[in-house]
């Protein structure tokens, strides 16, 4: 049981990088826009294929 | 969008239709503006954007002349957006106009992330912003600014210190609040069950004072940074001497966390860490969730803002030079070109100038102003340039006043949301004592005694009561603007519920308010019909009545009207070439020559004005006015939810009844005078009826002050409009019977909300009282039922039925 006199500190620790590691993204600014990107998904990075324009030979 | 400008979704203009191909098919187009834009979209391969978009585009106007931004190239003027870094790249901040979707960001970010010499580009758009990096050595500032504005998204330099930016720093600090609290919960409560496990298997005091220790902290942060906020306002409102609901949260929370150190220190006796950490956690969620529904809400508030041009030409010893507003200083000198917005407070050089001051003052007629006189930042300038000498600008100008006594009016919480608050000013007092008193009962038990009175204050915490009404007009508010719909009042909400009756202006509400003249019929020998236009348009040039923007204003003329003057409801007079001209209704103008009115050519569908001089009538012209198309539906939905439409108008029979005819509403009143319009109104008041009044905001300005719930259209007087409710933003009436079936949805949620708040608390305070409730469960009691009244005002986001076939993801009104 002794070990737990170790792993709870060491438990602490991971809460606490946990918490900066969070506060570090909300200041990177990765939670200020929560709607945009889950629709980003859906459109292309790179200029889209345009199936419409083929003419038939 | 088939039956309009595939761009902008405006309806198109006759004749020969503009068209471009898009993606293999030919649409049409409204204008070269939208003509161009689109073209470039197809041809920079960004196409896709029109499958993907949710809200038609919005046209680019004339804004977009590149010269207009070639202030940004220099250095000075980039000072307040633009940082420089390290690479010797720049990184640019703006705000960006019309951006509502995703597809939006999407092309912003093809159009702009193709050009050479921009390295990276972020869109914002929750919050319409725009993170630009750029090489100043290979792309100019100002190119990249001119194509934005091209593409219909006029971009803004972003003004430090506004509230848009303080809203985000609120926003983060919420967020890791809630995070903090979140982790230190979780940890809390795990060492919390060991104890209690503890506490019934036995346990070794070491590791019992150990794991004390531990929560204490897990607890400590949690405590002094996500609870630091309900201790400030307690103390706030103390200072008040209020006690708000934050007092007994605060006592709560200072208490038992108190207790649970001394015990820890002390080694013996409860501890609540994992009580005080939910409490905080859960509290903290409910505030995020009714903080960001506000923060959506008060978006609109930088529009004040944009209504001043961002750049100006300053006079300089060199000549004329464009710069940016915040480098302007009082005294400089700066031309205003013709049709433009005044920059800057100041005083007005060389000449008169006729001014439109409605934008502030309300007035819908140009003034005079003399060299000398003192002009307002936002006021728009009459037909001639001008020079102007500041007087006070940015922060000082009485625009910025008006900005913040906005803020500070949006910012005010509405009277029924305020009546809450009394109550939870009464709720409060009453739950420290009934804490007091169940510690007092128990007081033979004093391990007990500290464990009910702290269920007791944690279990009927007033949260969710005084939280009902606000959470629920704000989450309407907000779903509301996503619409277009401004809400200046919160409580026209409520009232909206009762309304049976709707009155409607006719010009500029359910007509376009873009009147044309049909017809000339001049009555004096040698009076050409061009001639007598002219006159026309010099005596309306002046005047900024709906029915004076069917006359063109002459392009080459030499004359000007002087003491020009407008009379409500009948028309105006002028004196051009030292002779008094009138033209307005024939009453009005007859007056003149003391002449028998005329009666108008029988035309039921047009007004029919007469121009006159002091010897007798000059010429009839007929104006016509195109009603909305979506006049004759919205009425129609109207009727359906249950009110009664009428029209009530200053302009002539013929065509008030024949807009009546068009959009199908029975009763219509003609020639009314403001006054007759009041009396109209007071008449179906005394009758015991609630009336909404919808109105452009010219000549209705006194009905929409007076009626239950006034409405009034973008294109009228803007924000200094304070006698509406409600602004449309959009101009489109269609949205008016949302807005009243919102309206209703909010009332049965509020009601749901008020209903469940207070037989909770009916249910818990026996409960707790009688020491059946632990703290832990009370405090999960407490924030669950506030929870549950911020989820349940949610539901306001969401439309109230799906109204097409295909469900389109809405950015704009997504729950967080």
């Amino acid at each position: 049981m002794n070990a737990l006199f170790l792993l709870i500190p060491l438990s602490l620790v991971l809460v606490g990088l946990a918490v900066a590691l969070f506060f570090w993204a909300v200041h990177a600014g990765q939670f200020d826009d929560l709607d945009s990107p889950a629709y980003r998904i859906l459109l292309d990075d790179s200029p889209p294929a345009e199936p419409e324009d083929r003419t038939p030979p | 969008m088939t039956a309009g400008c595939f761009h902008c979704g405006q309806p198109l203009p006759t004749g020969t239709p503009r068209q471009v191909v898009i993606q293999g098919h030919l649409q049409p187009v409204c204008c070269a503006g939208c003509e161009m834009a689109a073209q470039w979209i197809q041809s920079a391969g960004l196409g896709a954007y029109y499958r993907w978009r949710t809200e038609p585009a919005t046209a680019p106007d004339g804004s977009t002349d590149h010269a207009l931004f070639l202030a940004y190239d220099r250095t000075q003027a980039q000072q307040s957006f633009v940082t420089a870094l390290p690479d010797g790249h720049r990184e640019a901040e703006l705000l960006v106009e019309n951006l509502n979707c995703a597809a939006c960001a999407w092309l912003i970010e093809g159009a702009l992330g193709n050009q050479p010499g921009v390295d990276r580009i972020q869109v914002n758009a929750a919050n319409g912003r725009l993170l630009l990096r750029f090489d100043p050595a290979r792309v100019r500032l100002s190119d990249l600014l001119a194509r934005l504005a091209s593409l219909g998204f006029p971009p803004h330099p972003q003004r430090p210190g506004q509230a848009g930016a303080l809203h985000l720093r609120e926003r983060r600090q919420a967020l890791k609040r809630l995070a903090l609290s979140g982790l230190g919960m979780m940890q809390a409560m795990t060492y919390a069950l060991s104890l209690y496990g503890g506490a019934f298997h036995g346990m070794d005091p070491v590791y019992a004072d150990f794991l004390r220790l531990v929560s204490l902290l897990i607890t400590t942060p949690v405590v002094l940074y996500a609870g630091w906020p309900f201790f400030e306002s307690a103390v706030q409102g103390l200072r008040a001497r209020r006690i708000g609901m934050d007092v007994p949260v605060a006592v709560a929370i200072g208490v038992a966390f108190a207790a649970s150190v001394r015990n820890t220190l002390v080694g013996s006796g409860p501890v609540y860490f994992d009580t005080v950490c939910m409490f905080i956690f859960f509290l903290t969620l409910a505030r995020y969730l009714q903080a960001s529904a506000r923060a959506r809400a008060g978006e609109s508030g930088d529009a004040l803002a944009r209504l001043l041009p961002d750049t100006c030409l300053r006079e300089t010893a060199q000549g004329l030079e464009t710069i940016t507003l915040q480098e302007l200083m009082p005294g400089d000198r700066v031309r205003v070109p013709p049709g433009a917005a005044l920059p800057a407070d100041g005083r007005v050089l060389d000449q008169a100038v006729w001014m439109d001051e409605s934008l502030l003052t309300g007035e819908s007629h140009a003034v005079r102003r003399m060299p000398g006189d003192r002009v307002i930042a936002g006021s728009v300038n009459g037909e001639q340039a001008l020079r102007l000498e500041v007087t006070a600008c940015n922060a000082d100008s009485t625009i910025s006043h008006i900005g913040r006594l906005l803020r500070k009016a949006q910012s005010e919480r509405p009277t029924t949301a305020a009546q809450a608050d009394r109550l939870a000013a009464y709720f409060a007092p009453a739950v420290l004592l009934a804490a007091a008193g169940s510690a007092w009962l128990w007081r033979a038990d004093p391990s007990r005694a500290m464990d009910v009175a702290l269920a007791v204050l944690v279990v009927t915490c007033p949260c969710a009561l005084s939280i009902a009404t606000p959470t629920a007009l704000v989450a309407a508010m907000a779903h509301l603007l996503s619409r277009g719909v401004v809400v200046i009042r919160g409580a026209a909400l409520e009232t909206l519920c009762e309304v049976r009756r709707a009155v409607f202006d006719k010009t500029g509400t359910l007509t376009e308010g873009r009147p044309q003249v049909t017809q000339i019929h001049p009555l004096r020998a040698g009076l050409t019909r061009d001639r007598a236009l002219a006159l026309a348009g010099i005596l309306e040039q002046a005047v900024h009545h709906p029915l004076a923007r069917a006359f063109a204003a002459p392009t080459a003329t030499t004359h000007s009207a002087s003491a020009v003057r407008l009379v409500a409801g009948a028309g105006v007079e002028g004196r051009i070439d030292g002779r008094v001209l009138r033209l307005g209704r024939p009453d009005f103008a007859a007056a003149l020559w003391h002449g028998a009115p005329l009666t108008a050519p029988a035309d039921g569908a047009s007004s029919w004005l007469l121009m006159g001089d002091e010897t007798g009538p000059l010429a009839w012209f007929a104006v016509a006015d195109p009603v909305r198309p979506d006049a004759s539906a919205t009425l129609a939905r109207l009727r359906a939810l249950g009110l009664s439409c009428q029209i009530a108008s200053g302009d002539a029979k013929g065509p008030v009844s024949a807009v009546a005819r068009a959009v199908g509403c029975a009763q219509a009143d003609a020639r009314l005078t403001p006054e007759d319009k009041l009396a109209l109104l007071d008449g179906l008041q005394t009758r015991g009826e609630r009336v909404l009044a919808v109105g452009d905001g010219v000549n209705d300005a006194p009905l929409l002050a007076r009626a239950d719930v006034s409405v009034a259209m973008a294109a009228g007087t803007a924000l200094a409009h304070t006698s509406a409710d409600l602004i449309l933003l959009q101009d489109r009436l269609s949205v008016l019977p949302d807005v009243i079936e919102t309206a209703r949805r909010t009332r049965r949620i509020i009601r749901q909300n008020l209903a469940w708040a207070l037989a909770y608390n009916a249910l818990a305070v026996p409960l707790a009282a009688a020491g059946l409730v632990t703290p832990w469960l009370a405090s999960l009691g407490m924030s669950l039922s506030s929870v549950l009244v911020v989820l349940n005002a949610q539901r306001l986001y969401r439309p109230a039925a799906p109204t097409l076939a295909v469900d389109v993801p809405r950015v704009a009104v997504q729950t967080p």
